[in-house]
């Protein structure tokens, strides 16, 4: 008996095809994430000027709860300021511990397709691994 | 055939946690169920027996040293140890191979000394030994296997030499789930004048095992991956061998005499179970022991090798997935280790849990092995007697769909 699963179109989309899962030139920033218990490993890659982030990549590899949400967070950032990410970044890690609103949910875009993750224990660090890293980053 | 698995339909009624979920377990090389009676006699010795062991001189006292001496002796009979003084109980297997490292080990391994693991133990039967070169100064040297997790005897012959005073090796590979002969490279240890530590932790609870027969100066397992509770193992050690070897932990139970300027430590095995012992655990282990031992160990290794056939013919039919050693069932011992193609192991375990199917994913606490192999991580599934056809079956199915709903072609 064949059971719905979490992997929907845009994860598997985004695990198989990402959009940023490459090298950028001359990076601002760069920062490894490490999630141990997936042996999911990401270096993330950003570009800043003027607080805006003007252009992000990830390179790694890991599970594809980790690639697809890492490849989703960076289609939402690019473009926007620290500030808007690190909000955004706030309100993914509500939406993972079941505090989000539906307005918030929807905010997130592709990345609510995380909400359901609250429900898996063992995978929330692959789905946070490249929320948490860019939030690590900006900060430094 | 039908025969085994007819009487698997019973037996399954004794497990509890079994015969009221539709769970197809199949991490059994994790962690085993457990049967009624081990409960029910974990149970009673809490209800009705439980006193301090060895400490009391009243009668309640004695029933429950009674009841740990017992277990003792049971587990001594059941692996074939020459008396029960050359048991020591403990938490795990993991507890038993720490204690030879840091008594046996760090006692006797001197700079110059040479001492050799195997590359596909669990880290448990590596990170000790690691301390020990680290603070002895005796040279550590790594036991490679080909990629079928077999130890050839050329391998043996560049590691084992004059100066090889220890070898540590499992009998069963966690990951491969094949039998070393460790009755060989005892023979090859002994020859040297070394001493041989066995993980017995994958093969004590799926075959007969004899200490004696195989040549175990010291051999560790855990009692709840052979149907026991949590908390509870057994160290074997050659009774000269424990003799001779100073405590690992020390405190209550396990001494004759203290005072300020003179210790004395109790008799083997007792000098090495400082602290309250954990009697019901072992009473608990004992009524698994008895149950297997009813069943038959040769029963359980059938029956598995049957389930483990089964497995493997079924995946080497599923494109896309890989087994990790050879694809012959007795080269397996109930434990198939793999990898799908583009899908990360722990996405396979989740996609079989979303299908009722719980299976291990990860390094199997086998890292320097994953190296080896030259793989980050995989997935394992692992069989008790208790599971059934419909079940690894079940597991089949699901593995035959997973690229596809990874979004892979078909």
């Amino acid at each position: 008996m064949e059971s719905k699963t979490f992997y929907s179109e845009i994860i598997n989309d985004h695990n198989l095809h990402p959009l940023h899962k490459h090298d950028i030139e001359k990076p601002d920033i760069v920062l490894e994430g490490v999630n141990p218990s997936c042996g999911d490993d990401i270096v993330l890659q950003l570009k800043v000027k003027d607080g805006v982030i003007t252009d992000g990549s990830y390179v790694g590899e890991g599970c594809a709860i980790s690639q697809a949400s890492a490849d989703i967070m960076l289609d939402m950032i690019i473009g926007r300021t620290t500030d808007e990410a690190i909000a955004l970044h706030d309100k993914f890690m509500n939406m993972i511990k079941g505090n989000a609103t539906e307005e918030d949910i929807e905010e997130l875009e592709e990345a609510g397709v995380f909400s359901e993750i609250s429900h898996m224990p063992a995978r929330v660090k692959c789905a946070v691994l490249g929320w948490k890293t860019v939030k690590e980053a900006i900060e430094s | 055939m039908e025969s085994l698995k007819s009487r698997v339909l019973e037996l399954r009624k004794d497990f509890p946690l079994i015969a009221g979920s539709n769970l197809a377990y199949l991490d059994n090389a994790a962690t085993t169920q457990k049967p009624q009676c081990v409960l029910d006699a974990w149970n009673k010795y809490y209800e009705s027996m439980n006193a301090n062991p060895m400490r009391g001189v009243y009668e309640l006292s004695e029933v429950a040293t009674q009841a740990y001496e017992d277990a003792r002796a049971a587990v001594a009979a059941f692996i074939g140890a020459a008396s029960a003084e050359e048991i020591v109980f403990t938490r795990n297997a993991t507890e038993s191979l720490n204690l030879v490292a840091y008594t046996y080990g760090m006692q006797f391994l001197k700079p110059g000394d040479e001492f050799v693991v195997s590359v596909a133990e669990h880290h448990s039967n590596f990170l000790p030994w690691k301390m020990v070169a680290e603070k002895t100064g005796a040279t550590l040297k790594c036991l490679k296997c080909e990629m079928t997790g077999e130890i050839t005897d050329e391998a043996l012959a560049e590691v084992i030499t004059e100066k090889t005073k220890l070898v540590a090796v499992t009998q069963v590979s966690n990951v491969f789930g094949r039998i070393n002969n460790i009755r060989h490279i005892a023979d090859m240890v002994h020859a040297v004048g070394g001493v041989i530590v066995v993980d017995g932790s994958q093969s004590v609870p799926h075959m007969k095992v004899n200490v004696q027969e195989l040549g175990a100066d010291f051999l560790a397992f855990s009692g709840h991956k052979l149907y026991g509770p949590m908390g509870i193992g057994a160290l074997y050690g050659r009774y000269e061998l424990l003799e001779k070897t100073q405590p690992f932990l020390r405190g209550g139970e396990m001494i004759e005499i203290v005072h300020w300027d003179r210790v004395k430590f109790a008799e083997v095995p007792h000098k090495f179970e400082a602290g309250t012992v954990n009697a019901g655990g072992a009473v608990g282990l004992h009524a698994a022991i008895d149950y297997v031992s009813s069943i038959g160990m040769d029963f359980i290794h059938a029956r598995e090798l049957e389930l483990t056939a089964r497995t493997l013919e079924g995946m080497k039919n599923i494109s896309g997935v890989n087994i990790i050693g050879t694809d012959e069932a007795c080269d397996h011992n109930g434990i198939v280790t793999f990898t799908v193609d583009g899908v990360h192991p722990h996405d396979v375990a989740s996609i079989m849990s979303a299908d009722g199917v719980a299976i291990r994913a990860g390094h199997h606490c086998a890292q320097p092995l994953m190296d080896h192999l030259g793989v980050s991580s995989t997935s394992r599934v692992s069989l008790s007697f208790y599971n059934t056809e419909e079940e690894v079956d079940r597991f089949l199915t699901c593995l035959s769909s997973i690229r596809r709903r990874m979004g892979f072609g078909e």
